[in-house]
């Protein structure tokens, strides 16, 4: 293993060091718990928006917390979910009085984690309400699962409804618009590679050079099927087709198309892969109104990546545009 | 014979100890099936729970292990510190004030212990989780008890089945957890779980044993 850090259990706490000193005009960083937590938090009369999750899948939670995003994102330790108190400490740290909504990624552990928080906070007389992302078309059968994972269209939904938060929305409208944004919202990733936990030391699964990992999640864990390793233009088949499918997206639907690297994948790569999803959906006459194409919700150093398609209509449209001012976004400001 | 709050405290600390020995054993497990944080979740659990036994050790058996309990939550993470966290909270409240805990209240703090893992995890038998190591245990370890077997005699049979109920994760199928997405290919892999589960109740008998 050759990674740039000085030990595999201070990892987390001196990337969050470095967050904090690069970032000190729009986060605080909070050392125990770990927390990261928007400047000017809690802000009067909004409500607050937090998510977490493990560490590994930079600059997702941290990166996106600021302004007309998140207000406190919960980074557990590598691929391990927050802990109770640790959400319980976020919630606090954001709530202004109209209540906090937390976004959670469909995975066993944090779900649970994040329903302990949300029982403790409801005990004190906080308001919360929780949106599970679940978007991974790779999960075939969520009743014999623990159903499909959320990944690329938190990152989204996090922007989305952060926007509306920002503009004075309440809590119960925030809940609707994320379930919404989940409900539009389908990916499918892959991996090229597979990722090295710093505390591992070696790569979570093998995968021979001619051979690509489909249906990935986020953690290293290996994906649904093995297939031979194939040009650009027919992985970006494999991968749009599932989703295509799933919703189903149809001829004249405008989407946001979210080209999303896995951590160790070039950018020129993925531009490669934008290329060849432009022309397949220009093909099925599928609109891309929007896109974002860059390494926004990655597994350590996994080459690969992950198509996330968001159905798009004016009102999100509209949202997306809005200001937005984290390390990992900003736009509009 | 009952077991005393000083053997409790002998057993969280021989856990601690098991955990910490077994830690990449359980890693590798999960590494096949899930994402290889298994062991050093638990062991980052245990290791801190072992600096607050201390201030509990002169306490009741409920509070030494609603300390246990509340320690793992807030410190393991992942789904394991909810699952095991619960647990030792239930069993710490069934057992309640008591310095000395005999079969029948045992078997109840086990069964709260199970419901509780079961309703936090939406979870039940056959889906490759840690259920299916305890959940044959405890049955076992009833059977027994009211075969007329004694304390440590009943312990040692849920021990064996509770073995068997890890060993029998191997041909399951999961379907909860992050070993879930693997579909067909969780086949064929010790459930990392029911393995610590296991680990766990081996310190228990080994701790009465002695």
């Amino acid at each position: 293993m050759k990674k740039l850090i000085n030990a595999p259990e201070d990892v987390v706490s001196e990337a969050l060091a470095g967050m904090a000193a690069a970032h000190a005009d729009l986060i605080r960083v909070h050392a125990d718990p770990f927390l990261i937590v928007r400047a000017d938090a809690p802000i009067a009369g909004k409500v607050g928006i937090i998510s977490g999750g493990g560490s590994g899948h930079e600059p997702m939670h941290g990166g996106f917390v600021g302004r007309g995003m998140l207000d406190a994102a919960c980074p557990g330790h590598i691929f391990t979910s927050p802990v109770p108190d640790q959400i319980l400490a976020a919630i606090h740290a954001v709530d202004a009085g109209r209540g906090v909504l937390q976004i959670v990624k469909n995975y066993t552990g944090d779900v649970m984690n994040f329903a302990m928080a949300a029982e403790l906070a409801a005990a004190e007389g906080i308001q919360v309400a929780t949106v599970v992302t679940d978007d991974d078309v790779a999960v075939e059968n969520s009743t014999w699962t623990a159903g499909r994972r959320g990944v690329g269209i938190t990152v989204l939904l996090e922007k989305i409804v952060g926007a509306a938060a920002e503009a004075g929305a309440d809590l119960a409208t925030l809940t609707a618009l994320a379930q919404h944004v989940n409900a539009e919202g389908r990916s499918m990733g892959m991996a090229l590679t597979a990722c090295t936990v710093p505390h591992v030391g070696r790569p979570g699964f093998d995968l021979p050079e001619d051979e690509i990992e489909l249906g990935i999640g986020i953690h290293g864990e290996p994906g649904r099927h093995r297939v031979a390793m194939a040009p650009a233009a027919q992985i970006a088949a494999m991968l749009a087709t599932p989703i295509l499918e799933d919703l189903p997206f149809q001829h004249g639907d405008q989407v946001l198309a979210f080209v999303n690297g896995m951590g160790g994948t070039p950018l020129i790569e993925l531009y490669v892969m934008y290329h060849e999803l432009n022309k397949l959906l220009t093909a099925q006459g599928i609109h891309i109104r929007r896109r974002l194409i860059g390494n926004y919700i990655t597994a350590l150093d996994m080459a690969g990546c992950a198509f996330t398609l968001l159905r798009l209509d004016d009102h999100l449209t509209q949202l997306w545009d809005a200001p937005v001012l984290t390390p990992a976004l900003r736009w509009g400001i | 014979m009952e077991i005393t709050a000083d053997q409790i405290i002998a057993f969280v600390e021989r856990v601690a100890a098991s955990i910490k020995a077994e830690r990449d054993y359980l890693t590798q497990l999960d590494a096949a099936i899930g994402d290889a944080d298994h062991g050093l979740n638990l062991d980052r659990g245990f290791s801190v729970v072992i600096t607050k036994l201390p201030a509990v050790a002169d306490k009741d058996i409920g509070s030494i292990l609603k300390t246990v309990g509340m320690t793992l939550v807030s410190t393991v993470g992942g789904a394991s510190g909810p699952l095991y966290g619960t647990a030792f909270l239930r069993a710490g409240m069934v057992i309640g004030d008591r310095q000395t805990i005999g079969t029948i209240n045992l078997i109840g703090a086990f069964e709260s212990a199970l419901e509780g893992i079961q309703s936090r995890g939406k979870s039940t038998r056959g889906e490759k989780t840690m259920i299916d190591a305890i959940a044959p245990g405890i049955e076992a370890f009833k059977a027994a008890h009211f075969n007329g077997v004694d304390l440590l005699g009943a312990l040692e049979q849920g021990l064996v089945a509770c073995e068997e109920g890890m060993q029998a994760t191997i041909p399951m199928l999961a379907t909860k957890g992050r070993a879930s997405y693997l579909g067909e290919r969780s086949i064929g892999h010790q459930d990392p779980g029911a393995t610590s589960a296991y680990l766990i109740a081996k310190a228990l008998v080994e701790t009465v044993r002695r």
